[in-house]
């Protein structure tokens, strides 16, 4: 299956800009779908950003991040080559995980 | 994976059972250390996450209060046709930043989103939240130890035409 997570990241110089994009419905449990039943609330509630062994990045998220989020952040110290490894789980124990190349 | 006979299905079942065995004849310590770990640093704030109120959310994630400050730059719409996905951003030239946090005044639980800026990281982040209506948005920088704060009023534009 493909990742649930899409993430580019560009090193120019010293600092490395990351765009991530996650495929996830982030519902909140406020909204009712098409039989007036109440969706049950499913959110991710971690995504972190690894790099050479350090955290470079992490999120706390709530049902208030809209639906298939998306983040942006720039970090030093990394430079063209390296790996840089996304991982998120959800409040219903789902995760996944994948890993980029820094270009 | 269409058909599945009898016999192989019986053979996984056995074989499933071996494998549990076999986890709970490892002992516990693998599993006991990775949990106390995490707890020390990366505990998700869930207390935080189901306060109602914008003031509540703060107190119970930071334990203090904060002070507007013209070094925190938040950048939001005035307008947003889409109150399910609002493209808010933060910026700063405070140093020694540790984290950043998004709270939406009014939803129904205040505290959006909070990151965590280890060293090295610049202290900067894009992302996009829902706000159930028009309201206020404040993002917190927490830059050596003390808060700094800025706050902007979205226009949720309700019933959504889009135009």
């Amino acid at each position: 299956m493909a990742s649930s997570i899409r993430v580019r990241a560009t090193a120019n110089g010293d600092i490395t800009e990351v765009q991530a994009l996650i495929q996830h419905p982030m519902d909140t449990g406020f909204v009712k779908d098409a039989k007036g039943e109440l969706i049950p609330a499913h959110f991710i509630q971690q995504l972190k950003f690894e790099c050479n062994g350090k955290d470079v990045f992490v999120a706390d998220w709530g049902t208030a991040v809209s639906k298939d989020p998306y983040v942006k952040f720039s970090f030093k110290g990394a430079k063209k080559g390296d790996d840089l490894k996304v991982s998120w789980t959800d409040n219903k124990g789902g995760s996944d995980t994948t890993t980029a190349k820094i270009s | 994976m269409t058909s599945l006979t009898g016999p192989s299905a019986t053979r996984r079942l056995i074989l499933q059972g071996a494998a549990s065995v076999a986890l709970l004849g490892l002992g516990n310590l693998p599993f006991g250390a990775a949990p106390a770990r995490a707890a020390a640093n990366d505990k998700y704030p869930e207390e935080a996450f189901k306060q109602k109120s914008e003031a509540d959310a703060i107190k119970a994630l930071y334990g203090k209060t904060a002070e507007p400050s013209d070094k925190v730059k938040l950048d939001a719409p005035e307008i947003a046709e889409n109150g399910g996905v609002v493209p808010i951003s933060v910026t700063t030239t405070l140093d020694k930043v540790t984290s950043i946090s998004f709270f939406v005044a009014e939803n129904p639980n205040a505290l959006a989103a909070s990151y965590r800026i280890p060293d090295g990281t610049i202290p900067g982040v894009a992302n996009r939240l829902k706000m159930a209506k028009t309201t206020n948005v404040v993002a917190i920088v927490e830059a050596d130890g003390k808060l700094y704060s800025a706050t902007k009023e979205v226009k949720v534009t309700v019933g959504g035409c889009g135009g």
